[in-house]
């Protein structure tokens, strides 16, 4: 294990730990960032020589602080007159080390490191870049690549929202069991929005930003390894995994996007599938159900399902109904009606979602929904005035081009008069 | 004598690994197996999936109790195993050794003889 690259990847698996104990000691963000960025430098040297520590969260921890330690000292020594809280604060630091450092606190840092990038005063875009650079460490530029802004406007970014972090202040004492729980929800959402900045992508960025699931997992994997008793926890990890288990599938050859029902499903991720397949199996044990564990337990109806006619829409149905009741949202309504529609027939469908249109009345889906239950009801006409609308609302060519092919089907079923396709 | 192989990482490091760099290891770790599966001394092989996806049953008061994850917390993990029919321990440690070589987990292979092994169920 000489080879840059697996360095590289064991420091990265450390980091979350690492960062999280030294923000728990030095208690300032940018402090803790440079004495981590210090040891890996060390790390680097020093690795390929001698051999990978056996833990090397406690290496970069122990040489971090050390380093930091100097850091501040050397500023204390340039102030020209050092403030003498400031030089009692500093001996008091190095003499609870031992109590400030200790590994057994690491949950509740590596939560807090999490945690700290979810402040609501951030939008989400800003709580995600955070947590991808102080949390995940991606670079900069990597992560501007991934939100498609130059680099110097990312960097921008992410100094401004770190400057809100600091402003905010943390509480650094143990956490009680309620402000842990409230913790760990507002990070699990935070991995969740990670994952669908990832994920809710047009084709030609698909690859840029594949790589925000990839850590939005890696993450969601780290919370269950903290939180192994945790059902929506382990709702969350299993929900990304089956979700990205159709990666391989969800763009052909030219990058357009297929739906389900077209994907290969001999491309889906059989060990992905099967590490959500059993976390669903093991959250529900629990009893205790919750948001994600309900939509981890829709994706598993897909992911099981080898056919798209052998998915079982009668208990996706039931399982959207448990959604509504505990997130209600026209979206999630008009999801339940795709299950509907299969099960009880296009007009209990539509009848619905007419009644969130005035909601929806800008949503894509919306409308694209709504043609191709009026096509299967033989309403052509309105379908075409439906399909015309979700056109219109497209946010990607991929999006439009699925509908014109309705619209072309309409037509040459001669279910409506042809027109002038207008040009987009 | 039938050895078990049994790998012990990190998960923390292994999950690290890009989807690029698990492969190689993969790769390279068939690739070891691969004499000794001709030879007709490998017996089956298993890589099992994170801790995070297992459950633990254990009697508590002579009641069996379902909890999640695996009992101890510790640094390693079991990852997985090998079985091996070997003519000593030397055979096995080679076999491990090579193994370690390919595997840049930083972790270990324990060298358990087998005791009960039954060959004869076979999933389909």
């Amino acid at each position: 294990m000489t080879d840059l690259s697996w360095i590289s990847s064991a420091i990265s698996a450390a980091r979350p730990q690492a960062m999280g104990a030294l923000l728990r000691y030095f208690r300032d963000l940018d402090t803790a960032e440079e004495a981590f960025q210090d040891a890996c430098l060390r790390a680097l040297k020093n690795w390929p020589q001698n051999g990978p520590p056996r833990d090397p969260a406690a290496w970069l921890i122990f040489v971090g602080r050390n380093s930091g330690i100097d850091a501040v000292r050397k500023r204390a020594k340039q102030a020209p007159m050092p403030e003498e809280d400031q030089i009692s604060d500093l001996e008091d630091a190095e003499s609870d080390i031992a109590e400030r450092l200790d590994g057994a606190h690491y949950r509740d840092d590596i939560l807090r490191l999490l945690f700290i990038c979810c402040h609501p005063d951030l939008p989400p875009t800003q709580q995600i870049a955070v947590a991808l650079r102080i949390v995940s460490g991606i670079t900069v530029k990597q992560i501007a690549r991934a939100f498609l802004v130059g680099e110097s406007a990312m960097e921008q970014r992410i100094t401004r929202a770190k400057a809100r972090i600091a402003d905010a202040g943390v509480a650094f004492e143990t956490p009680g069991a309620v402000e842990r729980s409230e913790r760990l929800a507002a990070v699990a959402a935070m991995v969740y929005l990670i994952f669908n900045e990832g994920y809710s992508t047009n084709s030609g960025e698909a690859p840029a930003r594949a790589p925000l699931c990839e850590e939005a997992i890696r993450l969601a994997r780290l919370l269950l390894r903290l939180f192994q008793t945790e059902p929506e926890i382990m709702g969350l990890t299993a929900l990304l995994l089956l979700q990205h288990a159709r990666a391989p599938a969800r763009f052909d050859e030219n990058g357009e996007i297929v739906l389900l029902d077209d994907q290969d499903r001999s491309l889906w991720s059989r060990k992905m599938i099967d590490e959500g397949l059993a976390l669903v199996d093991k959250a529900l044990r629990h009893q205790k159900p919750g948001p994600y564990q309900v939509q981890a337990a829709i994706a598993a109806l897909h992911a099981r399902a080898a056919t798209p006619e052998d998915t079982d829409w009668t208990e996706i149905d039931l399982l959207y109904s448990l959604l509504e009741r505990m997130q209600p949202s026209p979206v999630v309504t008009l999801n339940r009606a795709v299950a509907v529609a299969k099960v009880r027939g296009p007009e209990a469908a539509l009848a619905m979602i007419e009644p969130l249109g005035e909601r929806l009345s800008g949503y894509f889906h919306f409308f694209g929904l709504k043609g191709g239950l009026l096509m299967q009801l033989d309403r052509g006409e309105e379908a075409r005035v439906a399909f015309d609308r979700a056109i219109a609302l497209a946010n990607t060519a991929a999006e439009a081009a699925h509908i014109r092919m309705h619209i072309d089907r309409l037509m040459r079923d001669g279910a409506v008069r042809p027109t002038v396709q207008k040009a987009n | 004598m039938l050895y078990a192989i049994l790998c012990y990482a990190s998960e923390d490091v292994v999950s690290s690994w890009s989807k690029a760099q698990d492969d190689e290891v993969m790769a390279k770790l068939l690739n070891v197996q691969e004499k000794y599966a001709k030879a007709g001394r490998l017996g089956p092989v298993a890589r099992l999936l994170p801790t995070t996806a297992a459950t633990t049953l254990r009697r508590v008061k002579g009641e069996a109790v379902v909890i999640d994850g695996p009992f101890a917390e510790t640094k390693e993990q079991f990852l997985g195993f090998y079985t091996l029919e070997c003519a000593d321990l030397d055979e096995a440690v080679d076999f491990a050794r090579e193994l370690s070589e390919v595997n840049p987990s930083g972790g270990s292979y324990e060298i358990r003889p087998v005791s009960v092994f039954d060959p004869t169920r076979v999933l389909k």
